[in-house]
């Protein structure tokens, strides 16, 4: 049985005056699954949760969460709908259990008092629940945004860039706090530029750039496709030998990388470096990366996208 | 259950948490144009037959800071919300046009009605007044704060700066509530003057309030509660219109 459709983009475009930030968009997510929204800054990907949250009205195309259409059916889409915003913005008015309760209250919820509680806990807010939301460190402004995103406990999850500028312990809290969501049930969409972090998280990527999806699959599969292992080998006092030499490259540090197709293959390699009499001061074998995958992946865009 | 009540509540929260500069502050300067007012002009001024001037002074002063304090709330609040970006959590949650709407306009309302009182309520132990047609003058007070809410959720949708919504309550709001018959009778100007104060929609909202005291007006109450309601209407039509369509919240 697959899992219900948690988002789903149909041919989404969007102009702002000369700029085309959105340009014929599609995709789906499915219920309970981690999702990757990667891309450059200025790809469309914040242009694309604004109108999956109603803040940006798309010009052409529809979009729908659990079903129900961001326009006709807004209220039903947005009671599905968490998105914490990326820019740290907060009310000044207010402390941060008010503005909890407040935002409690904007989806209908009068009587959230315990779970409010729990999400101070678990976001570690709760000495600071009856602190005025200008006294805030930017970081636990984050996780107070993160906290009015989940106050509805909505199915769906949407975080741009969480971690943009925060340190590194609460970064961990965070993901703990979120892969439990996860876990849960609950579907997460994310963009990020710490692609280490999408590498961890995600189950599935989508990679924008100039208002296009131009790639789409499982982590996995954009792996094992886009990269690969890779030996690192720094020497001790003689050259790489020239048949290896060709297929490596030389790190300014002085390491040569020696691109693996398959695990199988490090025998070899290391038989023909036995063979010349090369002498290993240090050696590593590198598990393909996201960041190779993404940095492959725009440069083709960009080549077939220029003329 | 609708978002509605709760943003009404927090638009209301919002300036009472402020209320020394959102509502004592008005009062008092309201009390300092009838002090000077009253003393420069009482020896001058005969308005209605049988009202002292300090008398006639009072409702139309009081208005007058209702109308701008009603246009304040709104209007500060979307252009704070909107500069600051914080106006994406009423944008996201499931709360329609028509909710925004209300809230915004009743808790302006809110905020006009707290500062007449006010104002009536400083000026009680001083200078006594008659309240001859109380139904009148809350009728007025209504409108008047109605008309002016809307304005303000107008001029702090449109506006995208401090400078653009300062253009808007200086050139606009300011001059239409001082000329519309505050400090003298309608009666009293020429007839070019007359003419243009009949044009001010909020000169009806004054005159009519003025009503409810003394029993006597420039224009007849019933004329006055038609043209206040119709302007009214028709800002909050323009109002809901712009809400719905998104225009400069949703992009």
């Amino acid at each position: 049985m697959t899992a219900p459709i948690a988002v789903e983009v149909r041919g989404v475009h969007k102009r702002f005056g000369a700029v085309r930030a959105l340009a014929g968009v599609s995709l789906e997510v499915r219920a309970g699954e981690f999702f990757g929204l990667l891309g450059p800054n200025g790809a469309g990907k914040t242009t694309l949760i604004s109108a999956l949250g109603g803040l940006a009205r798309p010009d052409a195309g529809t979009l729908a969460v659990l079903g129900h259409d961001v326009a006709r059916d807004f209220r039903e889409a947005r009671r599905a709908l968490g998105i914490v915003p990326q820019e740290i913005v907060f009310d000044p008015f207010f402390t941060v259990r008010e503005t909890l309760e407040i935002q409690s209250g904007y989806f209908g919820l009068r009587a959230n008092a315990s779970w409010i509680d729990e999400l101070l806990e678990r976001l570690a807010l709760h000495t600071k629940a009856n602190a005025n939301m200008r006294s805030l460190s930017g970081g636990m402004k984050r996780r107070v945004m993160v906290a009015q995103a989940l106050v509805h406990r909505p199915p769906v999850i949407v975080l741009d860039e969480p971690t943009a500028g925060v340190d590194v312990e609460l970064r961990q809290t965070l993901w703990a706090f979120i892969r439990g969501l996860n876990a849960a049930g609950h579907t997460i969409l994310l963009t990020t530029h710490y692609l280490e972090e999408a590498q961890q998280l995600c189950s599935r990527i989508a990679m924008m750039r100039d208002g296009r999806i131009v790639a789409l699959d499982s982590t996995a599969s954009l792996l094992a496709e886009f990269s690969e292992r890779v030996l690192r080998v720094k020497l001790e006092g003689c050259e790489l030998p020239g048949a290896l030499a060709a297929r490596a490259t030389r790190e300014p540090s002085g390491w040569w990388r020696i691109a693996l197709a398959d695990v199988a293959h490090l025998e070899g390699v290391l038989a023909q470096l036995r063979h010349a009499g090369a002498t290993l001061a240090s050696l590593e074998v590198a598990e393909p990366e996201l960041e190779e995958v993404f940095v492959k992946i725009m440069r083709r865009d960009e080549a077939r996208s220029s003329p | 259950m609708s978002g509605f009540p709760t943003l009404l509540y927090k638009e209301v929260l919002r300036f009472w948490k402020v209320s020394f500069q959102t509502v004592a502050a008005p009062v008092l300067t309201t009390l300092l144009y009838l002090v000077v007012f009253a003393h420069a002009l009482a020896a001058h001024v005969q308005a209605f037959p049988g009202v002292s001037y300090v008398e006639f002074l009072v409702p139309g002063l009081a208005m007058m800071a209702m109308l701008q304090n009603s246009f304040a709330n709104s209007s500060s609040s979307l252009i704070q919300s909107k500069i600051t970006g914080n106006i994406v959590f009423i944008l996201l949650p499931p709360i329609s046009a028509g909710e925004i709407f209300a809230a915004y306009l009743l808790a302006s309302m809110v905020r006009g009605l707290a500062v007449g009182i006010g104002v009536f309520a400083a000026t009680l132990w001083l200078i006594p007044i008659p309240v001859a047609k109380p139904l009148w003058a809350i009728a007025f007070a209504l409108v008047g704060c109605g008309m002016l809410g809307a304005m303000g959720i107008i001029a702090g949708v449109w506006s995208e700066k401090f400078d653009q919504l300062a253009a808007f309550q200086n050139f606009l709001v300011m001059p239409l509530t001082f000329l519309a018959g505050v400090f003298y009778s309608m009666h009293t100007l020429p007839p070019f003057w007359q003419a243009v104060s009949k044009l001010n929609p909020f000169f009806y909202a004054i005159d009519g309030f003025r009503f409810g005291f003394f029993a006597q007006s420039d224009v007849s109450p019933w004329a006055s509660l038609g043209v206040a309601s119709a302007a009214f209407g028709a800002l909050s039509w323009v109002t809901l219109h712009l809400l719905r369509r998104g225009y400069k919240l949703r992009h």
